[in-house]
């Protein structure tokens, strides 16, 4: 289980992205992040991994501290988190193979894979995770060859081949359609069943949140103001979170929805824009 | 297909054999022609002086410190003739280039068949020729001085500048210049209105760009004799004083840098 | 109904510069550096008169350019000018990617991008010609001067483009990579080569395209190369030959980048 004790994080430019922010994840736990651009969202999973170097506080997973890792042993710690990034992130002039099996890269040694000479067992997984996202026969076609929802599963299926206890999951819809968005988020949430895999998922669209996770998490300016169940995401609640509005219409949505494929194009405030934390994040 | 079938598992390489043993082929042919070339080198090479360049080069930079700054009046002079030829030499090449570019540019040209290859013609000649050669021409024409500088830095520009305007004319957004066709504008007011403000941007990088590469160009040009501060190095390389070439060296690489940073900076407040 | 009793309003299109006090300033500024260059740039006209009659001669000596007298000369030169170059060309990218690599910000710690910067902007501030001059004092006169001086230009010129093209490659790519777990070195081979590798290969053809140029001005110095004969040439006043050095000069650049534009073409 993942445990975050007490996490900051200030910027050099003297931003506080998060304010002590404490979180327990049980294994195979989904939950799903929620809040308002520059809310932290970003720099919080960020931290998990450390591509973000925390201030201070402390990240746990199952007890080894994260946050205290030297260079090495924090490689080793990363293969045990996949993570799944906003606009995909996949290496657009290597094939889908390559990418997937770049999710090896904490196992195997420099030479095996600058030769792209991976064991067979990898290749074997490689091709049983692209035969589950329904991707078989993309295998050699290269990234940027790929429609949105394709890359996603890529960048899916890189993540799980590194057999993560759990998965970092950063804005994975906010450059998809909604059809697509809602089959992605169904696709990460059986995958994570399957496995036993936690994942935290940093969503901008709350109907999505709703939908797909067992636990919400509200984020507003680096704290954390709402921790519960999907059901207890009220019209107060959703306010503590992103300030004043009409939360009506959102939340009977959510009510009504029971993830019909034809989804209603109710997104207005998920704008993909990257956010400035994210932005920050990515330096 | 790299993905093969064996014994109901699935192989993957990342090629397939032909094309992979077709790019070892490739390696094993650059080698060996790279191999071949160092062989035809070290045939002229005098290794034993090749050898001995350590202490020639120790030798050398013992006798260049310290610079001596005292010469660093008789260097105005040649700096400032340096720089007059880099800027006028890239102000002459602009004025050339910008027919060329238009007569070059597919969209613009007025003769496909005759005045576009000319143009390219001259567009290559101009960039493969280096500036010191035509120096080395010009100097025999009109004579030694900062006039055939000018010239050869302008010559040596033309290609450079108008290969790169005629790419950004080709680049153009052409359904902004069928707007103003559509008005019923002639030929000189659609050039005006539908096509030099898309490549405004281009030119003014362009230009700069240029004179920071011709300041750097026109530091040698006095090698052979066409002025600036080339001259200088060249009487103190012959003269075996050292320590007043160093201080050459030195302001050269100050007057580059300089010249560098304004021309980013310059760069920067057009883009 | 006020505005009316107006006088039709004007409209003239607003400067380029919003300052009136800096548009001035700037233009009698180029005005008086202007006047001053002109001013101080002496022409001996007398000198360009008598020249022109050679010039005249020189472009003359194209049609036709003399191929034969010198020919031996000429194609020992162009031979040598195109191992420089081919050698040159191999050693100053092997030596520059590492250097390119430390010149990265996004790469390499402080001061290992300050130190890799160094060695840019020194090699990058020398002409070809300076930089010859020095290797020939060095080691001796030949063509191995001459390929010791374009692989330093090439360090300066391929590992501040390779630099600059790492500080430029999409950051999402590569944290994604990182986030595997994968060392640096996977890291470089997964995130980096492939982003940076389709231009590299253009520049280091076109830095090959400019190797050759420039291997025909090391000659004039001592460099070896097809750079002597042409300086032979116009020392003898045998605007033929020059011509003739001049054309291959020409058709060869022309064919290594026609040859450049297919590759680029196929590694896209």
């Amino acid at each position: 289980m993942l445990r975050v004790v007490d996490l900051i994080k200030q910027y050099r430019t003297g931003d506080r992205a998060l304010k002590g922010v404490s979180l327990d994840v049980p294994d195979g736990q989904v939950m799903a992040l929620i809040g308002p651009s520059g809310a932290g969202k970003s720099t919080l999973i960020r931290c998990v991994n450390r591509l973000v170097e925390p201030t201070s506080g402390q990240i746990l997973l199952n007890d080894l501290p994260i946050n205290k890792l030297s260079q090495a042993q924090l490689r080793r710690a990363r293969r045990s988190m996949g993570m799944i990034f906003q606009e995909y992130a996949l290496v657009e002039r290597l094939s889908v193979m390559e990418n997937v099996l770049s999710g090896r890269l904490g196992y195997v040694g420099f030479w095996r894979s600058y030769t792209r000479k991976f064991p067979q067992s990898d290749i074997d997984a490689a091709f049983d995770l692209l035969d589950r996202v329904g991707l078989a026969d993309m295998v050699d076609k290269r990234a940027d060859e790929l429609s949105g929802g394709q890359r996603q599963r890529v960048g899916i299926c890189r993540a799980l081949i590194q057999h993560p206890e759990l998965l970092l999951v950063d804005e994975p819809t906010a450059s998809l359609d909604p059809k697509t968005s809602r089959q992605i988020m169904r696709l990460i949430c059986e995958l994570c069943k399957e496995r036993g895999l936690s994942a935290i998922i940093n969503i901008h669209d709350v109907m999505l949140a709703q939908m797909f996770a067992e636990r919400i998490v509200g984020l507003r300016l680096g704290e954390i103001v709402y921790d519960g169940p999907p059901e207890g995401l009220t019209a107060e609640a959703l306010t503590d979170i992103y300030g004043e509005e009409d939360w009506t219409a959102t939340i009977r949505n959510a009510d009504e929805d029971d993830g019909g494929e034809e989804a209603v194009d109710d997104q207005d405030y998920a704008a993909p824009t990257p956010d400035r934390d994210r932005l920050a994040g990515m330096t | 297909m790299p993905v093969l079938q064996a014994d109901g598992r699935k192989i993957w390489q990342r090629r397939e054999r032909g094309k992979q043993l077709a790019i070892w082929g490739g390696w094993l042919i650059a080698t060996a022609i790279f191999v071949y070339c160092w062989q035809l080198i070290s045939e002229k090479t005098t290794w034993f002086f090749v050898l001995d360049a350590h202490v020639q080069a120790a030798d050398l930079a013992e006798r260049m410190v310290p610079p001596k700054f005292s010469y660093m009046e008789q260097l105005w002079q040649p700096l400032w003739d340096t720089i007059n030829i880099a800027t006028l030499g890239t102000l002459l090449a602009l004025v050339l280039a910008v027919p060329v570019a238009f007569c070059a540019a597919r969209n613009t040209t007025p003769s496909r068949a005759f005045v576009r290859p000319v143009a390219l013609f001259i567009i290559v000649s101009s960039r493969s020729i280096n500036s010191l050669i035509w120096a080395l021409m010009l100097v025999a024409i009109v004579g030694p001085g900062v006039f055939a500088g000018v010239i050869a830095i302008g010559l040596r520009s033309i290609g450079f500048c108008a290969k790169l305007l005629y790419e950004a004319i080709e680049e153009i957004d052409e359904t902004q210049v069928e707007a103003v066709t559509a008005t019923g504008a002639s030929g000189p007011q659609v050039l005006s209105y539908g096509i030099v403000p898309q490549i405004m941007p281009a030119f003014a990088g362009i230009s700069v760009f240029r004179w920071d590469i011709n300041i750097r160009e026109s530091t040698v040009l006095g090698l052979v004799g066409a002025g600036g501060i080339g001259l200088q190095l060249n009487a103190s390389i012959l003269s075996l004083a050292w320590t007043e070439v160093s201080l050459i060296l030195i302001v050269i690489i100050c007057t580059v840098i300089l010249s560098e940073w304004v021309s980013a900076k310059v760069r920067h407040a057009i883009i | 109904m006020a505005e009316i009793s107006l006088p039709s309003r004007r409209w003239k299109k607003p400067p380029f510069i919003k300052s009136a006090r800096l548009r001035w300033a700037l233009g009698i500024g180029a005005a008086v550096y202007l006047a001053l260059a002109f001013g101080t740039m002496e022409v001996n006209w007398g000198r360009v008169a008598e020249g022109l009659p050679r010039g005249i001669n020189f472009v003359a000596a194209f049609f036709p350019p003399d191929f034969v007298t010198r020919w031996d000369e000429i194609a020992d030169g162009i031979y040598e000018s195109l191992w420089m170059t081919v050698t040159s060309t191999v050693v100053g990218i092997a030596l520059s990617i590492p250097i390119g690599l430390g010149a990265a910000r996004n790469l390499a710690p402080r001061p290992v991008y300050l130190f890799c910067r160094g060695i840019l902007a020194v090699s990058r501030s020398f002409q070809e010609i300076i930089l010859a001059i020095f290797f020939v004092k060095l080691f001796g006169f030949g063509p191995f001067a001459g390929f010791v001086t374009l692989s330093v230009a090439t360090i300066g010129f391929y590992g501040k483009l390779l630099a600059e093209d790492i500080e430029d490659m999409d950051p999402g790519q590569a944290e994604a990579v990182r986030a595997t777990g994968a060392s640096w070195f996977q890291w470089l081979n997964y995130a980096v080569q492939p982003q940076v590798m389709p231009r590299m290969i253009g520049l280091g053809l076109y830095r090959f395209d400019i190797n050759f140029r420039e291997s025909a001005v090391v000659g004039i110095v001592g460099g070896g190369g097809i750079g002597a004969t042409l300086n032979t040439a116009f020392d003898r006043y045998e605007f033929e030959s020059a011509a003739a050095i001049l054309l291959i000069i020409i058709a060869i650049v022309m064919a290594v980048e026609y040859t450049s534009g297919y590759v680029r073409k196929w590694v896209q």
